[in-house]
């Protein structure tokens, strides 16, 4: 039997069209762009070479450090959100009371809306007001109680720490099920060996756990280097752009009309991201092509 | 042998420590949340974990009304809804070509496709794009948006389970008489079932708590969903919290609910793509 008959290729259409009309295009057309003065002020278009990507790169303005801070929000949280999430997983998986419970609660954060829990951390790290500076107070810990959306040394800590609150128990979900699909048999025979708690982390369940450990850093990467509701909500990229990312910077440069550094920004993050992207994807898709 | 058990029982404890500690670090922010939707104007200036001195119910309906929160409801529904069901509708049957037409050609678009869960949107250009096809601040056009977003992940996720379905099935139906479309709407459809709940929970979950699309391209108030509603009225009640927290409680209460009672399909779908078994 004809196979292109028998699953038409129109079936695919409008997914394609839609995807590479809203996604693709305007990417591609970005990198075009990049190549020009495009500004709000002007109607002519001049094609300015790599001018674009030169100020980008020079260091003679920030641009250069969003894309840094960028990474390093990246960097910081697939770490923190992997280990703990491996931590939770693992105490989480199995002979624990109440296992259901702990997992739903620490799952429920990574349902809500960014914006909103952006929003309400803004309340509970108010410096003068803020719940945490209270509870410190109130337990005599008031040296730890700090400025911690305003103090421009701690600021992107504080916004870093709410994004793992918000996605650690996610990647918990995640490890939990890989921890589960592990034969229970590895663990008796290891249990019959001698080996002890530790060693049975170290050489059965890290090891087994490679493929989604690889999935699990794979999409925090994804969501690192495109963060935008969490930093918008808390702080907007202050105080003094300390903790502006991508994607704020390129919300701020729209405003002011800066298509061309909007546009050259996003394209040295959409040619990077299809670059790794393309082993991302083999990661994600790894084992499913040989069913 | 005395040691082991010992050994066994502080490893419990550590745990039940750890998962209690974690727990609480979700908890009481939710539980802020809660208890200071129910106080009165004066009451959270410094919001607390104090239960109310009184309960005030009358919090959710004036947010109700100085939010217009009943509009931007039914434009999230809306937006969330229909593009829920156009994603799933057209990435189920994309996914199900891909699947089945093993060619080099086909294999190549389906890479092509799920490479759109990698890759950055670019919103200078894309607001270019969108005025392009007129479809700036109208609801078509936010509609499109989530469909181009959410149609790699949807595509992603649904072949995976196409790939069950055995193939025999199709030979069957196709000696039977069954033309493509028949074969698809009457046989694949049904059997993908569960594989289309999950994928449409995820996506309108997606697609509510959505809020960069419409910041930048929903422009009148009347249409905007309830994130940005949110976010607006945080912006002109500021010091208000027992409302910011009453219209929070509104803004989550579908996800939650959605939560609650499609627990193992949202769990079953993301783990689904992470752990092949």
């Amino acid at each position: 039997m004809q196979k292109s008959k028998i699953y038409p290729w129109y079936f695919a259409i409008g997914s394609v069209l839609v995807y590479t009309v809203l996604s693709v295009v305007p990417g591609l057309l970005g990198i075009g762009y990049s190549f020009t003065d495009w500004s709000a002020y002007s109607q002519d278009l001049h094609f300015v070479g790599f001018t674009n990507f030169i100020a980008v790169f020079s260091g003679e303005n920030d641009y250069i450090r969003y894309i840094s801070n960028t990474v390093w929000f990246t960097f910081v949280t697939v770490i923190a959100k992997t280990g703990l999430g491996l931590l939770f997983a693992v105490a989480l998986s199995r002979n624990i009371k109440w296992k259901n419970f702990h997992r739903g609660i620490l799952y429920l954060p990574s349902v809500l809306p960014i914006l909103v829990t952006g929003l309400v951390f803004t309340s509970i790290l108010n410096p003068k007001t803020g719940f945490l500076n209270e509870f410190l107070r109130a337990i005599g810990l008031e040296v730890l109680a700090k400025k911690w959306l305003v103090d421009p040394k701690i600021a992107f800590g504080s916004v870093m720490a709410v994004d793992i609150w918000r996605g650690v128990g996610y990647i918990m979900t995640l490890l939990i099920a890989g921890i589960l699909a592990i034969p229970g048999i590895y663990y008796e025979a290891a249990a019959i060996d001698g080996a002890n708690a530790w060693q049975r982390f170290r050489y059965i369940t890290l090891p087994m756990l490679r493929q989604t450990l690889a999935v699990t850093i794979v999409l925090n990467v994804i969501y690192g280097l495109k963060v935008f509701d969490m930093v918008y909500a808390l702080t907007n990229g202050g105080p003094g752009h300390r903790t502006e990312v991508l994607y704020t910077a390129v919300y701020k440069m729209m405003s002011k009309g800066l298509y061309a550094e909007g546009t050259t920004i996003s394209s040295v993050l959409f040619i990077f991201m299809v670059i790794i992207g393309y082993f991302m994807v083999k990661v994600l898709t790894k084992d499913e092509v040989v069913e | 042998m005395v040691y082991t058990t010992k050994n066994k029982l502080v490893q419990i404890i550590l745990k039940n420590i750890l998962a209690w500690i974690a727990s609480l670090l979700v908890i009481i922010p939710l539980a802020l949340v809660v208890l200071n939707a129910f106080k009165a104007d004066g009451e959270t200036l410094n919001m607390n974990l104090a239960l109310p001195k009184q309960w005030i119910f009358s919090n959710f309906s004036t947010v109700i009304e100085k939010g217009k929160l009943i509009r931007s409801f039914f434009n999230s529904l809306v937006y969330a809804g229909v593009g829920t069901i156009l994603t799933v509708f057209f990435a189920s049957m994309a996914a199900y070509v891909f699947s089945r037409r093993r060619t080099k050609g086909m294999e190549r678009l389906y890479m092509y496709v799920v490479l759109g869960m990698v890759i950055p949107v670019n919103y200078v250009t894309l607001t270019r794009t969108m005025l392009t096809l007129h479809l700036t601040n109208s609801s078509p056009g936010i509609i499109l948006l989530y469909i181009a977003m959410q149609t790699p992940f949807t595509v992603f996720l649904i072949y995976g389970f196409v790939s069950k379905i055995p193939v025999e099935l199709d030979e069957a139906a196709v000696i039977d008489g069954c033309s493509p479309l028949q074969l698809y709407v009457r046989i694949i459809f049904p059997m993908l079932k569960s594989a289309v709940i999950t994928a449409g929970v995820l996506c309108f979950l997606n697609c509510w708590n959505e809020f960069m699309m419409p910041l930048y391209f929903l422009h009148s108030s009347e249409k905007w969903p309830m994130t940005l509603a949110i976010y607006n009225f945080f912006g002109q009640y500021e010091m208000k919290w027992n409302l910011i927290c009453a219209d929070v409680i509104l803004t989550c209460a579908p996800v939650l609910i959605l939560y609650l009672a499609c627990q193992k399909y949202i769990v079953g779908g993301q783990t689904a793509g992470a752990v092949k078994g």
